[in-house]
């Protein structure tokens, strides 16, 4: 369980997140969604502590974020940011490995080396193992680096944008590769999605953010509505529901 | 391993040939065989020994230091030279020689590795307001920063007639030294063990803060660390023998293009790359105007700043 209580962010002058407070249950896939600057991206960033909020507090299964040391709450919950700019070449399967430097420090046991295995195979990765990263495409890329903190084995994930430079095909094979993470080992997803309908189509949950608060929280049918979407995209959006799954029609 | 080993053996032998030429007309070889040589045993532990050390342990801790800052600055053109580190140890020597001549070389180390310290965080705030992180402006404000910190240094010196030791300290030369006077180095020994535990940490703090907070380290302090090595190793040579310019940066570079980044499988390979690059160096300086000698910074420098040009062209074309 995820609980944010009163999260404040500024920049400079300019607030980016304003009281929010919000609660993700553990289990199944979360989504943030949003327009460009409602603060997903900060939210997600306040509670993986890679920024510190001006105010509020962020509990991790009862663990604060801020206080917790930084080596106990890598075991607990990743993050992968969507911007990786890479100078360094690492081979695929050393960049996975580094998941597992939580739990052992760079000294690989056993059961360290059966995650790194178990992660290249989750993300069919195995016959890239000993590429450099440089040397592959941006989905490949974006592949490995969501490996790594699969193979980090924390049971929160949270990812930026995971879909970020992936076309249709990518995308969604991410996105079912998430929702098997999530189904068979258990593990909490947070996502933050700019697509309503692959957030709509695999989440359990949705929160839709504007201006820096949550607008509105909870399972895709009652998030992906029109009225809701009207609040917080400013847009007429039709709303069709296809084989019970909702479906957005934003492209008028 | 086994080309571990080889790059092992190639380094003997360059240290053998080391041990073996130079300008007092004497035959080493013959201590091999057991006779007795008063002379040559002499010249072997005074001179010869100690400089082919001094080689090694200068050659192999220059390149880690190259290696670290490359890693945690996350550019490939930096080096203790291309970002003014050098410099500025130069100018904290030249502060302590003038302020405390009478301190121990140690102490007069360690403040010119405390400004060195000093002229990387400099550097590094510099580069903040570099609006773009293109790779190639951040050798170039570094350098300029060098320039800056040298004039400074150069105009103290030339204030208090100290230009002549100036020059000595620029340009590294291994000719002067003796039993005695090397031993500083085997701190960069020890600044290079502690490098290859702290690799993994490194190779983490190069893939930047987020990633490095992700996986529960503290990136300041790994920082932090990786800086104190490099300022150290930057400032014990350089009072030690002088400064080797882009030493730190062919070696590195070289072993990245073949191993990749995983610093810890870089180590080793650096190390021993470096110490056989300088003693290389060394040897060409040494039989190139026999029985003269031309300083290593000159020999490192002609063949470190041309691979410099080529891997600048390199990236270029790259990124085209």
């Amino acid at each position: 369980m995820i609980n944010a209580t009163g999260l404040m962010k500024s920049f400079g002058k300019t607030p980016v997140i304003n009281d929010v407070s919000v609660s993700l249950a553990a289990g199944g896939i979360t989504s943030i969604v949003g327009p460009n600057g409602a603060g997903k991206s900060t939210l997600l960033a306040l509670i993986s502590r890679l920024m510190r909020a001006d105010a509020g507090t962020v509990t991790v299964d009862g663990l604060d974020v801020w206080t917790t040391p930084a080596s106990v709450l890598a075991r607990r919950l990743s993050i992968l940011r969507q911007d990786n700019h890479m100078t360094a070449r690492l081979s695929v399967r050393d960049l996975v490995a580094f998941g597992r430097y939580p739990h052992s420090q760079g000294r690989l046991t056993l059961e360290d080396k059966a995650h790194v295995e178990r992660a290249l195979d989750y993300m069919a990765l195995n016959d890239l193992q000993h590429r450099f990263l440089d040397e592959l495409s941006g989905g490949q890329r974006q592949r490995a680096f969501v490996a790594m903190v699969l193979c980090q084995d924390t049971d929160y994930l949270l990812l930026d944008e995971p879909l970020n430079n992936l076309d249709m095909k990518h995308a969604a094979s991410m996105m079912k590769l998430l929702r098997r993470v999530s189904v068979e080992l258990g593990k909490t997803i947070v996502l933050v999605l700019h697509d309503i309908n692959f957030a709509g189509y695999y989440s359990d949950q949705i929160v839709a953010m504007r201006d820096g608060r949550v607008l509105r929280q909870g399972p895709p049918a009652e998030v992906i509505t029109s009225e809701v979407l009207r609040e917080v995209y400013d847009m007429e959006i039709q709303v069709r529901e296809i084989d019970g799954k909702p479906l957005a029609l934003f492209y008028e | 391993m086994i080309a571990l080993g080889l790059g092992l053996l190639v380094t003997a032998v360059l240290a053998m040939i080391s041990l073996l030429i130079g300008a007092a007309d004497t035959n080493i070889l013959s201590l091999l065989w057991g006779l007795p040589d008063d002379q040559a045993s002499q010249i072997l532990m005074i001179s010869r020994l100690p400089r082919t050390l001094a080689l090694i342990l200068a050659g192999s801790s220059l390149g880690i230091a190259g290696l670290v800052m490359q890693m945690i600055v996350r550019n490939r053109f930096v080096e203790p030279s291309t970002t003014g580190t050098t410099e500025s140890a130069m100018l904290g020597f030249l502060v302590v020689t003038l302020l405390a001549p009478d301190w121990p070389i140690m102490g007069k180390m360690l403040v010119a590795a405390g400004f060195a310290l000093m002229g990387m965080f400099l550097f590094l705030r510099l580069l903040k307001f570099v609006p773009l992180r293109d790779v190639v402006l951040v050798p170039l404000v570094g350098i300029m920063l060098a320039g800056v910190i040298g004039a400074i240094t150069s105009f103290f010196a030339y204030r208090f007639n100290l230009l002549p030791m100036l020059l000595g300290w620029s340009m590294g030369d291994f000719s002067g030294v003796l039993r005695g006077r090397y031993e500083l180095l085997w701190i960069g020994l020890g600044c290079t063990i502690a490098a290859g535990i702290a690799a993994d940490r490194f190779t983490v703090a190069g893939m930047g803060r987020e990633f490095t907070t992700n996986l529960g380290l503290n990136y300041r302090r790994t920082m932090l660390f990786g800086l104190v090595i490099v300022s150290l190793i930057a400032s014990v040579c350089l009072v030690s023998v002088g400064s080797i310019p882009f030493l730190g940066l062919v070696v590195p570079n070289v072993v990245s293009l073949i191993l990749g980044d995983n610093m810890r499988r870089a180590v080793p390979w650096v190390a021993v790359g470096g110490a056989a690059f300088v003693l290389a160096g060394d040897i060409l300086g040494r039989v190139v105007r026999y029985p003269y000698e031309v300083p290593i910074s000159v020999v490192v420098g002609v063949i470190g700043s041309a691979f410099f040009i080529l891997l600048l062209l390199r990236r270029r074309t790259n990124a085209a």
